[in-house]
C-alpha cells in the first residue's frame, strides 16, 4: 500500500470530476477527519487516515481491501472506476439520469439506457458527460455517459440510447469476483 | 395473514364458488366439527384393533379400566380421547409445544407456520408427510382445541353439511361393523376425493389413537422385534410407514417405561431400535444421531429432526446505514413481496413468506438496502452490541452479514477488521461490504489463530468459528451422514486454538469493551460449552449474560462431563423450538490481560492423568490432524477451513509470544517472567504431549500407516526443542 505518485493522483482525479466537478474537494477535505487515497495491489482505495494507521500492520499480501475500492489502475495506467465508487459519487453527482421502473432491469443488467427508458435528465448534460444513474425512487443504480445532450435526447426516436453503461449495482452479483 | 386458498373448498360442490368462499369460515369449522367426530372412521388397521378390542374388551373392562363403557360408539371414543390427550401432555411434548405457543406471540414468522401447520390439518391435507410433522406435538394440540369447539358449534354448518355429515358418520359405523370388508385406504382413492383426503387424515389420527389406547390396555401391543426378525429386517427394504409407526410406538414406550414396557426387555434394547429406526427414517449416519439422542429427550429429538427436514424462513435485515425498515417493507411490497417483522426481538430483521421476484437481485437488494441473513447470525452481534467508534475484530467473517451488521450498529464509525482464512469467501465480503456502504472495514486474509500476533488490542471481538454445522442441517443436509467422532473433534480442537487468539486480541483494559461473542452454528456439547469451558479455565475471561432473552440455557453438565455453573448464561438456539437454525452463543468478558499459565498447566496436567476428560482426547485430536495438514491428504478438513501449511504446533508459540510482548506492552519484565514462565509451562506440555504421541502410535494404526515418518519427525523436533 503506498499514496498515489503526482501523475496517478492527475489521471484519477480527472476521471473522478467528470462525475463529481469540482465537488472532488469535499472528498479530500472532509469535517470529520483526514481522508486518503492508497494504492495497493493497483487499486485505488479512499481510507480515513485513522483505519489506514491501523491496516499497517497487515502485510500487503494478507490485505484484501480497506475502507472503500474506487477504482483500478490498469496496464495502461488509465484509471477504471468501479461501481463501489457509486456511494461516494452518488452524493455529489453534477449531472443525473433517471431511468423509468421499467427500464430499470434493463440497465442493472448492463444494458445501455435508451430514450424509451429515460425518466428524466439533467438541463444542459453535454454530450459524453459523465452522469450518475438514479431509479425513480432516487436510488442510485449506477454510472456512465451521456450519448446525448438533453437538447439531442428530446429530438431522437425511443430507441436511441441516450446513455452509455459504463458501471451498474448489478455488477455486485455478476462481478463479485473482480471487484477488488 | 387473511385468508388463505383453503383446498378443502375447492372440490365442494354447491351453489358457486364464490358464495362459497364468502362463507368459508363456517365451513373450514364444521369440516373441522366433522373431522372430529371421526373417531368413527376406522382405518384398516383401527378395524381390526376394534374387533380385538371388542373381544377382549369384557374382559378387559372387569379388571382394568370399569370406566369405559362401550354401549355407545361416542362414549367410547370420547374418554379414550381425553386420556390421550392427558398422556400427551406428560410425555413431555408440552415442553416443546408451549414454547411454539410462546413464540407465536412475539415471532410473526413462527406464528405463521404454526398457522400453516394448522391450516394443514384443518385442509385434511392428504399428505402423510406433513401429517407425520406434526403429529407428535402440534396435532394434539389443534385436536384439543376443536374437539371444544366440536360440542359448542356442534349444530351450526352449512346447510349441505349435516346431511354430508350424517352420511359420512353412518358410513363409519358401517366399515366399523364391518372391519375387515374393506381393508385398505387405496380402495377410496377412485372416490371423491375430498372424502378420500379426509379418511386418510382421520385415519392416521385414528391409528394414533387406537395405538395410545391400545397401549393402555394391551401391554404388549408394542413388541420389540426379535434379533431374527432383524436379521430380515436388515435385507428387506421396511417402508417408511412403518418404520414411523414403530417410531411413535417405540416413544410412547419409552415415555411411560415402567407401565408399558415388554416384560424382560431393557430400555436400551428399545433405544437402539429407535436409534436404528430414526436413523433409517431420516437417513442420519450412526454417530450423529447418537450424539443428537444424547442432547435431546426423545419427543423432542423427533421434534427437532423433523424441524431439520423443513427450511427455515428465509430472512433479511436493513441496512440502516442506507434506508428505514419501515421504508424498505414499502418498497418491497410494492415489488410483490410477502413480509412480516422478524419478532419482537429484533428491530431490523424482515421475515420473507413469498415473493413475485427474486429476493437477492430486487434494485433495492443490489442498491445495498438489506442484506439476506439467517436470523440466527443476527444474534451473536446483537449480543457482542458493538459500540460507536470502537475497535472490532470479525475472526470469521464471510460472507459478511455479521460484520456489516456490526458496521451499521457502530453507524459506520470506528474500525472493523473482517478477517477470514478462505481468499475465496473474502470476494463475498468485500462485495457485501461495498454494496452495503460499509467504509470503516479492513479486510485481511489471515488464519484467525495467528491475531494477535497480527493485531491486538481489539475493544470487542465476535469468533464465529468454523464448525460442523449439526445446527444448519435444514440448509445442508450432507452433514446428516458425512460427520463422525474425528470430524467432531477436530474442529473443536480448531475452536479452542481459535478461542484463546480470540481472547487474546481483546483488549481487557478497555474503557467500553474487552467482550469476546463466541458463536457457532453447530449443537454438539463438545463444539460449544466445550470449548467455553476450556477458554474460561486457560485465560482470564469469565462469562456474561449475552443480552438475548430468549433460547435455551447453556448446559452446565452433559453425561460425564462438569462444566463451569456459568455455563448457563450462554445460549442455544435450535430449530425446532425457535425457528432459526440452530446455534450457540456465548459472551466472555476479558478481565485481566496477564495470561494464567501455570494453574492452567496444572489443570492440563490433572486432566491429563484422566483419562476421559476433554484435554487429553483434544490433544490426541490435534495430533492427527496436524498431519493431515500438513500432507494435505485428507479430503474432510472441512472443519479446519483455516488450514495452513504450518502445523498449528509451530503456530501456536509465536502467537503466544507475539500476544504476550503486545499485550503487556510497558510491563516488559513482567512479560519476560511470563513468559518464562509459559516455556515452562511449554516444556510441561510437550511433555505431555510426547506421551499422547506414544499412546497415539499405538492406538491408532490408520493414522500411522501415512503419518508414521511425520511423526517421528516432529517428536524429534519437539525433543530438540525440550532440551534446548
Amino acid at each position: 500500500m503506498r499514496p498515489l505518485t503526482d501523475e496517478e493522483t492527475k489521471v484519477m482525479f480527472e476521471k473522478l470530476s467528470k462525475y463529481i466537478g469540482e465537488n472532488i474537494k469535499l472528498l479530500v477535505d472532509r469535517p470529520d477527519g483526514t481522508y486518503c487515497f492508497r494504492l495497493h495491489h493497483d487499486r485505488v482505495y479512499y481510507i480515513s487516515e485513522k483505519i489506514l494507521k491501523l491496516a499497517t500492520n497487515i502485510s500487503r499480501g494478507k490485505l484484501v481491501s480497506v475502507g472503500t475500492c474506487f477504482g483500478k489502475f490498469t496496464k495502461t495506467q488509465t484509471f477504471r472506476l468501479h461501481i463501489t465508487a457509486l456511494d461516494f459519487l452518488a452524493p455529489y453527482a453534477k449531472y443525473k439520469v433517471w431511468v423509468k421502473p421499467g427500464a430499470e432491469q434493463s440497465f442493472l443488467y448492463g444494458n445501455h439506457i435508451m430514450k424509451s427508458g429515460l425518466g428524466r435528465i439533467t438541463e444542459n448534460t453535454n454530450k459524453y458527460q459523465g452522469i450518475v444513474v438514479y431509479s425513480m425512487a432516487d436510488v442510485p443504480l449506477g454510472f456512465g455517459v451521456a450519448a446525448k445532450s438533453t437538447q439531442e435526447c428530446r429530438k431522437v426516436d425511443p430507441m436511441a440510447i441516450v446513455a452509455l453503461h459504463q458501471a451498474d449495482v448489478g455488477e455486485y452479483i455478476r462481478n463479485e469476483d473482480t471487484l477488488t | 395473514m387473511g385468508r388463505k386458498l383453503d383446498p378443502t373448498t375447492k372440490v365442494k360442490r354447491g351453489p358457486g364458488r364464490k358464495a362459497r368462499k364468502q362463507k368459508g369460515a363456517e365451513i373450514e369449522l364444521a369440516k373441522l366439527l366433522v373431522n372430529e367426530d371421526e373417531p368413527k372412521k376406522l382405518s384398516s388397521r383401527g378395524r381390526k384393533r376394534a374387533v380385538k378390542r371388542a373381544k377382549g374388551a369384557t374382559a378387559r373392562t372387569d379388571e382394568k379400566q370399569p370406566k369405559k363403557g362401550f354401549s355407545d360408539d361416542n362414549s367410547k371414543w370420547l374418554t379414550p380421547a381425553k386420556r390421550k390427550r392427558k398422556i400427551d401432555h406428560s410425555e413431555g411434548d408440552d415442553d416443546s409445544d408451549s414454547q411454539w405457543e410462546q413464540e407465536e406471540d412475539d415471532g410473526d414468522e413462527v406464528e405463521d407456520i404454526e398457522q400453516g401447520v394448522k391450516e394443514q390439518l384443518e385442509a385434511d391435507d392428504d399428505d402423510d408427510d406433513d401429517d407425520m410433522v406434526d403429529d407428535y406435538g402440534a396435532m394434539e394440540d389443534s385436536s384439543e382445541g376443536q374437539e371444544q369447539e366440536d360440542e359448542a358449534a356442534g349444530s351450526d354448518g352449512e346447510e349441505l353439511l349435516p346431511i354430508e355429515r350424517a352420511a359420512r358418520k353412518q358410513k363409519k359405523r358401517q366399515e366399523a361393523a364391518a372391519p375387515e370388508g374393506e381393508d385398505d385406504d387405496d380402495d377410496d382413492d377412485d372416490d371423491d376425493e375430498e372424502e378420500e383426503e379426509e379418511e386418510d387424515d382421520e385415519q392416521e389420527e385414528e391409528e394414533e389413537q387406537d395405538t395410545v389406547q391400545a397401549n393402555i390396555d394391551h401391554m404388549d401391543r408394542f413388541k420389540l422385534p426379535s434379533a431374527e426378525e432383524k436379521d430380515k429386517e436388515g435385507h428387506l427394504l421396511l417402508d417408511l410407514q412403518s418404520v414411523h409407526q414403530r417410531i411413535k410406538d417405540n416413544v410412547d414406550v419409552l415415555s411411560h417405561f415402567t407401565e408399558k414396557r415388554e416384560e424382560g426387555r431393557t430400555r436400551s434394547e428399545y433405544l437402539s431400535l429407535l436409534k436404528s429406526d430414526l436413523c433409517t427414517y431420516y437417513s442420519y449416519n450412526d454417530f450423529l444421531m447418537g450424539s443428537l439422542m444424547e442432547l435431546f429427550p426423545n419427543a423432542e429429538l423427533i421434534d427437532f429432526l423433523e424441524a431439520n427436514e423443513v427450511q427455515r424462513p428465509v430472512t433479511i435485515r436493513t441496512n440502516t446505514l442506507k434506508t428505514r425498515r419501515r421504508d424498505l417493507a414499502q418498497a418491497l411490497i410494492n415489488r410483490g413481496v410477502n413480509l412480516d417483522p422478524l419478532g419482537k426481538w429484533s428491530k431490523v430483521g424482515l421475515v420473507i413468506f413469498d415473493s413475485s421476484v427474486p429476493i437477492g437481485a430486487t434494485p433495492e437488494y443490489l442498491a445495498g438496502h438489506y442484506m439476506l441473513q439467517g436470523a440466527s447470525s443476527l444474534l451473536p452481534v446483537m449480543a457482542l452490541s458493538p459500540q460507536e467508534g470502537e475497535s472490532v475484530l470479525d475472526m470469521s467473517a464471510a460472507p459478511g452479514g455479521k460484520t456489516t451488521y456490526m458496521a451499521q450498529l457502530m453507524r459506520n464509525t470506528g474500525v472493523i477488521v473482517a478477517n477470514d482464512a478462505s481468499a475465496e469467501r473474502l470476494k463475498s465480503v468485500v462485495g457485501n461490504v461495498h454494496r452495503l456502504g460499509v467504509t470503516n472495514t479492513i479486510i485481511c486474509n489471515y488464519d484467525g489463530r495467528a491475531f494477535p500476533k497480527v493485531m491486538g488490542g481489539f475493544d470487542r471481538v465476535l469468533l464465529d468459528a468454523p464448525c460442523s454445522g449439526t445446527g444448519v442441517i435444514s440448509k445442508d443436509p450432507a452433514v446428516k451422514t458425512s460427520k463422525d467422532t474425528s470430524d467432531i473433534l477436530r474442529s473443536a480442537h480448531l475452536q479452542k486454538e481459535l478461542i484463546l487468539a480470540a481472547i487474546d486480541s481483546v483488549n481487557a483494559d478497555s474503557q467500553t469493551g474487552g467482550y469476546l461473542v463466541y458463536c457457532t452454528c453447530s449443537i454438539t456439547v463438545e463444539e460449544n460449552e466445550w470449548v467455553v469451558d476450556y477458554a474460561l479455565r486457560k485465560r482470564n475471561v469469565k462469562l456474561v449474560p449475552t443480552g438475548l432473552d430468549f433460547g435455551k440455557e447453556g448446559f452446565t453438565r452433559f453425561k460425564e462431563r462438569r462444566f463451569h455453573p456459568s455455563l448457563k448464561l450462554t445460549r442455544r438456539f435450535y430449530p425446532h423450538s425457535h425457528n432459526m437454525d440452530g446455534f450457540f452463543v456465548a459472551k466472555l468478558k476479558k478481565f485481566s490481560n496477564t495470561i494464567p499459565t501455570s494453574p492452567a498447566v496444572d489443570e492440563e496436567n490433572e486432566k491429563a492423568s484422566e483419562t476421559e476428560t476433554p484435554a487429553t482426547s483434544e490433544e490426541k485430536n490435534s495430533k492427527p490432524e496436524s498431519k493431515q495438514q500438513s500432507k494435505g491428504t485428507r479430503g474432510n478438513v472441512k472443519a479446519a477451513s483455516n488450514s495452513k501449511t504450518e502445523s498449528p504446533n509451530a503456530k501456536k508459540k509465536p502467537v503466544v509470544k507475539g500476544k504476550k510482548l503486545k499485550d503487556e506492552g510497558p510491563k516488559k519484565k513482567r512479560a519476560k517472567m511470563d513468559e518464562q514462565n509459559s516455556k515452562e509451562g511449554k516444556t510441561k506440555e510437550k511433555l505431555q504431549a510426547l506421551k499422547i504421541h506414544k499412546d497415539i502410535t499405538n492406538e491408532s494404526v490408520t493414522e500411522k500407516a501415512e503419518g508414521s515418518l511425520l511423526k517421528k519427525k516432529t517428536n524429534k523436533k519437539n525433543q530438540k526443542k525440550l532440551f534446548k
